[in-house]
């Protein structure tokens, strides 16, 4: 190297320095990383802090601190900065993914020890917040068919309000349609209840029931099976409407025959998220059906429950043992809603339209 | 300010796949050399090698030798960063930031190395900038409206302008006036031989005729075949390439037989 | 107007009547269907107001001001005041924690995480949006509580002097701070999706104009990435806030109900509109569903509101983005 420099003129060397920068070695990251672990637990073990999380905390704190002053010695305010904000970045995503495995965690854990074939196939008819035993039958099959319920409502009403938007909205009511289909998305869960509440049970005197419950997640689902419904129509290539025109196919055929099919799995993925989504509402349940403690297999008759209405119950009752009924119930929402979401992985791979 | 750049047995893979294999090229400074050859050929891949910014697209992986000067801008301590301020970039689409206004596009380069500069030395590279890129006649009056409202010949002489704005030695072009329309494209090339008298040029090309216009040196790029890499076949001054080639391919490529 | 928007190849169809009416059929079917989502999000607000009337007008206190709820005794007398604070306040916390850590999760996966993992940890932060609400209660509840109850300590020991921090009676549950903390989790993925659709938007020529200048990662995306994305970031802050304020069961779960302002966010207490509704309901009488429907009506304007602005902003960078 230094022969080099020798052997170069003067403004080459000049050049040199201008190219070269000074970086920190490969490893230094992992080094101040390993530093900084090491100074937390002696802090820990002399006493100055305890717990994981405060160490781990701390240890964080040691080593942006650490690796940015190193940084900034080194290399300049410029490459200090980013790897600043670059250890910025990474620790938020490590942050948002620590709740997900500590809830995913508690929930295996805790729902485990309830988990039982009795737990699956009882209810909570004649069973008293202190007594153990229990379970959730009631509950699933009260989802189940709220759920399917709200999907048969939803899924056409949806898919014919998507067609509108992409295959004929072209004035100012699809404008209109298209932006309270985006605001509908944020309208608070408890809302839907109270609008079915105050809409049919009040003004029509329909009754307190798993159908009401349905028809206040179908507020729910409808803006997502249209904005999903929308997306994967869209993703449909205007060549094969234009084929079919050509041939002199009316409109409603094309659609029907040729759009629908192709969008169809799409389609299928975009309900599937919606039905997980709603699947674990609770509020809108609470004011449309309430509570059951036995089995009702009548959706339109009688308080029916719910896996999430069955734990909010249990968790209000305040024991121990309707406690871990609560995280029983828990692990069979998750396990339902995660089956949904698997689902919907899975056809969205495997009938993926192969555009490129 | 103008340096040479000597590239030796250059190859770029992105993943397994080879694009550029075995380049041995020589860049004369204050001068203008074009790179020519049919799509695919791999010349923009050799351009954005030569200041780095190959290393911007996933897998990109570059062997051989870069040498800026004697420099090789691949060694060990060399900043990436450093090398583009050094060699500057102007790219097929003009693309000046579409939030800043005309005048904070020309400085933005500076303002990464000095977040506080006078208003006056800014203004002194402002205009500095723009007159070299031939624009300040027509912008000088609304050096506060967005970039993104010149033409598209403007926006590009604006590019070229935020380029050399930070004093680079090199300046590399990627298609500069493939997006442009005649005009536009008559004014940066008057633009190209002005700035040869101060800075190495290397640019990229599918227009012949430009090419033969403006270029000192012409290397001409070719594939092996469909889904090989793209190699050098022949580099010389620009006048003989296109008079007197010394390979088939050559002559058959500007004869316009083939790509 | 429906004629103008039949300008469809069919429209020219020589076969003649029998096709014009099956599309006639289908358009006006597929149309109905549009109007009735129309009707359905104008209805909401008309019938949660037409019951909420009979309480407004038995109400013998201010309804924005009070901060009891008595909607049942006689002479009736509620407000929202303590509902709106406490509404605002948790989603501010939540907001305040969120709409950073959000963004920075948007620029992992868009620009930092590894291209082929990429999208996979995208939908690792989706899942979280996948939880139901009652389970972050629940977790909420039982783990995170007992959990912070160390952190919430020491900050009010040491904050202390801060008076949104004071904890003179030393208890450190079931605070508004807790509940803002699990709505942050909440709204975090709601946030962090639409931050990253927009980022993946920016232009790659901007990008590579500003690398080529010789930047930084950080001063690229400081330089192109912020200013571009600077809109939809708004939005999806606003339609995170939109949640935050709507979300019901897991801040009933876990705020101690109390109908008083308290901005000591480390003490005990809180309320929210739609935590209050949850609780309240079964417990209410004729006219205190109406009060509580009153004040559902408050939050679906709220939330509404939120909501439009949101969604006409995202609207306005369409055109911004279109026109480059």
């Amino acid at each position: 190297m230094s022969q080099i420099q020798q052997d170069l003129p003067v403004s080459s060397l000049e050049l040199q320095n201008e190219l070269k920068g000074k970086r920190l070695p490969r490893w230094a990251p992992w080094a101040v990383a390993g530093g900084a672990v090491v100074l937390a637990l002696v802090l820990a073990l002399v006493g100055a802090i305890s717990g994981i999380p405060l160490i781990a905390v701390v240890a964080g704190l040691l080593f942006v601190v650490g690796e940015t002053a190193w940084s900034f010695r080194v290399e300049g305010r410029r490459h200090a900065t980013d790897r600043f904000a670059t250890t910025i970045v990474y620790t938020a995503f490590v942050v948002a993914v620590i709740p997900l495995i500590a809830i995913l965690f508690s929930v295996v854990q805790k729902g485990m020890a309830a988990f039982s074939l009795d737990f699956l196939t009882g209810t909570m008819r004649n069973i008293n917040a202190r007594d153990a035993g229990g379970g959730v039958a009631h509950a699933l099959v009260g989802t189940i068919e709220q759920v399917a319920m709200a999907t048969v409502i939803a899924v056409p009403i949806g898919i014919l309000v998507a067609i509108y938007l992409v295959e004929f909205g072209r004035g100012r009511l699809a404008t209109w349609i298209s932006f309270f289909v985006d605001v509908m998305t944020g309208v608070p869960s408890i809302v839907a209840g109270l609008f079915i509440f105050t809409g049919l049970i009040l003004t029509f005197g329909l009754e307190r029931s798993g159908f009401a419950a349905s028809l206040s997640l179908v507020i729910l689902m409808l803006p997502v099976v249209v904005r999903t419904t929308e997306e994967m129509i869209k993703l449909v290539p205007n060549d094969l409407r234009e084929a079919a025109y050509a041939l002199g196919v009316p409109k409603w055929r094309t659609i029907m025959s040729i759009v629908l099919p192709t969008a169809i799995p799409g389609i299928i993925t975009g309900v599937m998220l919606a039905v997980a989504r709603v699947a674990g509402e609770t509020a809108p349940l609470l004011l449309t059906t309430f509570l059951s403690q036995s089995m009702n297999w009548d959706l339109f008759n009688g308080p029916q429950a719910a896996l999430p209405t069955m734990i909010w119950d249990q968790i209000a009752s305040g024991t121990d043992t309707a406690l871990d009924r609560a995280w029983g119930a828990a692990l069979v929402l998750i396990l339902f809603v995660a089956i949904l979401y698997v689902g919907a992985r899975i056809i969205a791979k495997v009938y993926a339209p192969k555009t490129h | 300010m103008a340096k040479r750049i000597d590239i030796t047995d250059l190859n770029i893979h992105y993943g397994a796949f080879e694009a550029v294999s075995g380049v041995n090229l020589a860049v004369e400074p204050r001068s203008v050399t074009a790179l020519i050859g049919p799509s695919g050929c791999g010349k923009s891949t050799v351009l954005r090698s030569l200041n780095r910014m190959i290393e911007v697209i996933p897998n990109a992986r570059v062997d051989g030798k870069v040498l800026l000067d004697g420099q090789d801008i691949y060694g060990e301590d060399v900043d990436p960063v450093n090398v583009r301020r050094v060699i500057g970039m102007v790219f097929q689409r003009p693309n000046p930031f579409p939030t800043m206004s005309i005048y904070d596009n020309v400085i933005a380069g500076i303002k990464l190395e000095k977040r506080r500069s006078k208003k006056a030395d800014n203004d002194d590279i402002v205009e500095r900038s723009l007159r070299a890129a031939n624009l300040w006649g027509e912008v000088k009056d609304r050096l506060g409206r967005p970039g993104a409202g010149l033409s598209g010949g403007q926006q590009q002489r604006l590019c070229i302008a935020r380029a050399i704005a930070v004093e680079p030695q090199v300046v590399l072009m990627d298609e500069p006036c493939s997006a442009l329309d005649p005009i536009s494209t008559l004014a940066i090339e008057e633009l190209i031989t002005q700035l040869r008298e101060e800075y190495t040029i290397v640019i990229v090309t599918h227009n012949m005729q430009q090419a033969a216009r403006i270029s000192d040196t012409t290397a001409f790029f070719n594939l092996s075949g469909a889904g090989k890499a793209g190699h050098l076949i022949e580099v010389g001054p620009t006048q003989r390439m296109f008079s007197n080639p010394e390979e088939k391919a050559t002559e058959d490529y500007i004869s316009g037989r083939f790509g | 107007m429906a004629q103008q928007t039949l300008s469809q190849p069919d429209e020219v169809s020589i076969k003649g009547a029998s096709v014009r009416r099956g599309d006639k059929v289908f358009f006006n079917l597929a149309r109905s269907a549009g109007i009735f989502m129309l009707l359905l999000t104008g209805s909401i607000g008309l019938f949660l107001l037409w019951k909420a009337i009979p309480s407004l007008q038995s109400n013998t206190g201010n309804f924005f001001t009070t901060q009891t709820w008595f909607p049942d005794s006689t002479p009736p007398l509620f407000g929202i005041a303590a509902l709106a604070f406490g509404t605002l306040m948790t989603s501010v916390i939540a907001m305040v924690i969120a709409v950073p850590v959000a963004i920075g999760i948007a620029l992992f996966i868009a620009f930092y995480a590894n291209r082929r993992i990429a999208s996979s940890l995208g939908f690792v932060v989706d899942l979280l949006a996948a939880v139901p609400s009652i389970i972050f209660g629940l977790w909420g509840l039982s783990v995170l509580m007992p959990n912070m109850q160390g952190f919430v300590e020491w900050l009010s020991t040491y904050f202390g002097w801060i008076p949104i921090f004071a904890n003179p009676e030393e208890v450190y549950t079931k605070s508004i701070l807790i509940a803002g903390v699990v709505l942050a989790i909440m709204i975090l993925p709601t946030i962090s999706a639409v931050t990253r659709e927009v980022f993946l938007q920016v232009p790659r020529g901007h990008m590579e104009a500003s690398l080529a200048l010789g930047a930084t990662r950080w001063e690229m995306i400081r330089m192109v990435v912020f200013p571009f994305g600077k809109p939809g970031m708004i939005s999806a802050s606003m339609l995170g806030l939109g949640r935050a304020l709507g979300e019901t069961i897991a801040v009933a779960l876990i705020l101690s109900a109390v109908f008083e302002i308290n901005w000591q966010i480390t003490e005990p207490g809180g309320n929210t509109f739609a935590a209050n509704i949850a609780l309240k309901w079964n417990e209410a009488g004729t006219n205190g569903l109406s009060a509580l429907i009153a004040s559902g009506l408050v939050l679906f304007i709220i939330t509404l509101l939120v909501n439009m602005v949101a969604r006409w902003i995202i609207s306005r960078r369409k055109d911004y983005s279109g026109a480059n």
